[in-house]
């Protein structure tokens, strides 16, 4: 593979981790939503890149799917459902972000040294692919663990989808089958959480998850 | 060019997808629930013809020793609970707690559920066993949810969140696990092929196997209910109807420890790998010891026995760590006691919270002179749960500690310590409910016996006396697994 294309592959992947840390620090609900849109869009960019490279054109439906349906349609259903929900007005109090930046700092860190020792095999582009795509996972995961509201863990959850697929494509020659059934699970997975927010929101008049936390649980 | 072999696997499977659209086309409940039943035992039949004939295993699909009696188990728990659900769901309707539209939409998810498990079993490709149980959790977090009540929501919000970070860390696992193959098997969907994975093993790259299970034992660990990831089983075990809760138990528990099994046999093969007994012992431990003191502390009934199936994986997780051809017979046949000790607990508690209203443990007392037939069930198979002899159940925890003591004696008295405080915690509940002053209505249960009956007599013949078949197949796959 020439220089530039891996170069061009790698600014893609980086690009999906600088991104996950907007979303990070990103405290109110539609400019996050944005921010998913984009990161959606580089996952779209990378996996025709990698289609383009790895001379596999069967990506290119992955590519499509990441750009139409996770960049532009779920973000405006998700956006309509805020602006509906009133919750645009609403700031989100993240966990400090201060705090939450550097760990983040310390996951990518960690992934990428985990990583790049354990795939000294594999193809250098495979091997990046993987590091940043893990680092985009664990991003994802850091977000849904610091945030309350239930439309900014839908967020982080597919912004760990979003990974997961750069790690699929990165991995050369993976089946398709795997990029399909990703990309059902994610519209699966959104069918349920639209029905889910819409009882939440009938039950509660609000997203935000501390209204359910006051149900411990045990029935007392 | 002759026809294609009759293969009982895909008629198997069709039998779910197609009973899952017909019911979606069913207005009338009993009528839902008969059909449900009828898919059951269709699927049943099938899953019996794999003993018989196996098809040839091809890259998506497979039927081996492992396999066939996992399969076999979780059509026979699929048909129970269809017949018990016929019973349960008439007095959900009575007091309007479900409508029959949602009552249409929960037979769909039941077989929707039922063919992932039964898709998760018999795949041999580690991709399309992830997008099984994938699928086999959304169509149950749905059902969780099905009450709308603010706890069920809780519940299902709970377990839709946990579930998804599950799933993620263990479809990165599996990523890594193609990466390794991808360098000795080529591209393509063979080095997805478990079977080809295995066959491989000993050449596939050790480091990246490594990090891969620790993704694969989190990931598919937080399905199977270990500790720490356990939040939301409990939840999801007491807010969603029982049968949902039986088959939650008794089958999809196993069907994710089944995957963790194919993925040990791989990095059990491969030399240059860490252990990954000592893994596995020490989340099978903690689990156990974790929720057998939290036993103590449940008001809710369904939610002690929730606790209960995670004490009982813990058990099962650390006989497999332990390992060795009889730390592993008696993992196995614990799963198989298990889950039908634990489906059958769920049939007799779902009957108890409907004749009583209530599912808080403090609500409830005298089951036995109250409800005799139902009440002195519900002893039984508490005690067989709790791992009295003569039930199965006793056999297998027995098994497990006497391997164990062989080999590492100080890790088998804490596991013996555990199942013991979690004794305490079952016998004293059970006193409460099943003696004493009875309270709460009287009023006569209209329960189906056949189900729970069915169980507890299997536990009890595999406490008994256990066919010299079974034994032999037992031990056939315990030397397999390593």
């Amino acid at each position: 593979m020439s220089p530039l294309a891996f170069d061009i592959a790698h600014m893609f992947a980086g690009g999906l981790v600088l991104v996950s840390f907007m979303m990070l620090y990103q405290d109110r609900l539609l400019p996050l939503i944005n921010v998913l849109s984009l990161h959606s869009l580089l996952l779209a960019l990378s996996v025709a890149w990698q289609a383009n490279v790895q001379d596999k054109p069967d990506l290119y439906v992955t590519a499509v799917i990441a750009l139409g349906f996770k960049s532009i349609i779920i973000p405006m259903a998700l956006r309509r459902m805020v602006v509906r929900m009133e919750l645009h007005r609403e700031i989100e109090v993240a966990v400090g972000t201060g705090m939450t930046m550097l760990l983040g700092v310390g996951l990518v860190a960690l992934s990428m040294d985990l990583m790049l020792r354990v795939t000294a095999g594999a193809s250098a582009l495979a091997r990046e692919d993987v590091a940043l795509a893990l680092s985009v996972v664990l991003l994802g995961l850091l977000m849904m663990v610091t945030r309350r509201n239930a439309v900014s863990q839908v967020i982080g959850f597919m912004s760990i989808e979003n990974g997961l697929i750069l790690a699929g494509t990165g991995a050369r020659g993976m089946p398709l089958v795997v990029e399909i059934s990703v990309a059902f699970s994610i519209l699966i997975a959104f069918i349920v959480i639209g029905i889910f927010l819409f009882r939440i929101r009938e039950r509660f008049d609000t997203v935000d998850l501390h209204a359910l936390d006051r149900f411990r649980g045990e029935r007392r | 060019m002759s026809m294609p072999a009759f293969n009982p696997i895909i008629a198997l499977l069709l039998t779910s997808l197609v009973a899952a659209a017909a019911l979606a086309l069913v207005r009338d409940y009993r009528w839902s629930a008969r059909l449900n039943i009828l898919a059951s035992s269709i699927v049943l039949l099938f899953a019996l013809l794999l003993f018989h004939s196996r098809p040839p295993v091809d890259d998506l699909l497979l039927a081996d020793d492992l396999n066939v009696v996992f399969i076999a188990l979780n059509a026979f728990v699929g048909l129970t609970t269809s017949i018990f659900s016929a019973s349960y769901i008439g007095h959900e309707l009575e007091t309007g707690r479900l409508t029959p539209g949602y009552l249409r939409f929960y037979h769909v998810m039941f077989q929707l559920m039922m063919f992932g498990m039964d898709l998760a079993l018999t795949a041999n490709n580690i991709g399309l066993m992830w997008v099984a149980i994938e699928l086999a959790t959304l169509s149950t977090i749905v059902m969780v949810g099905i009450y709308r009540t603010h706890e069920a929501l809780e519940a299902a919000w709970k377990y839709f969140i946990l579930g998804s970070v599950g799933i993620a860390l263990a479809l990165f696992g599996t990523i890594l696990v193609y990466l390794a193959a991808v360098s000795t098997i080529g591209e393509g969907m063979g080095a997805m092929a478990w079977t080809n994975l295995l066959r491989h093993a000993a050449t596939l790259d050790p480091s990246l196997l490594n990090i891969a299970f620790v993704f694969l034992l989190l990931g598919y660990g937080t399905k199977v209910g270990l500790a720490p990831m356990h939040a939301w089983l409990p939840d999801a075990h007491a807010e969603g109807p029982t049968p949902v809760s039986a088959v939650l138990s008794g089958l999809l528990l196993n069907v994710a420890l089944y995957a963790l099994l194919r993925f040990k046999m791989i990095v059990a093969a491969n030399p240059g790998t860490i252990a990954v007994g000592p893994l596995m012992i020490s989340l099978g431990l903690g689990s156990l010891i974790f929720s057998s003191f939290m036993l103590y502390r449940r008001r809710d009934i369904k939610r002690m026995f929730a606790y209960s199936s995670i004490e009982h994986m813990g058990i099962i997780v650390f006989a497999f760590g332990m390992g060795g051809p009889l730390g592993n017979f008696a993992g196995l046949l614990q799963m198989t006691m298990h889950s039908l000790t634990k489906s059958a607990i769920f049939f007799s508690v779902g009957h108890v919270a409907q004749v009583k209203g209530t599912q808080k443990i403090a609500d409830i007392h005298g089951l036995t002179s109250s409800h005799p037939l139902l009440g002195w069930t519900l002893v039984a198979s508490v005690l067989a749960i709790a791992g009295l002899p003569p039930f199965g159940v006793f056999t297998s925890e027995f098994l497990v500690i006497t391997s164990a003591f062989a080999r590492a004696p100080a890790l088998a008295a804490l596991a013996a310590f555990g199942l013991l405080v979690a004794f305490g915690a079952l016998l004293l509940r059970l006193g409460s409910l099943a003696f004493g002053e009875p309270t709460g209505p009287r009023t006569p249960v209209r329960a189906s016996y056949l189900p729970i009956f069915a169980h507890l007599s299997l536990v009890l013949i595999g406490g008994l006396y256990m066919p010299g078949a079974m034994v032999v197949w037992f031990q056939n796959v315990a030397s397999l697994l390593k």
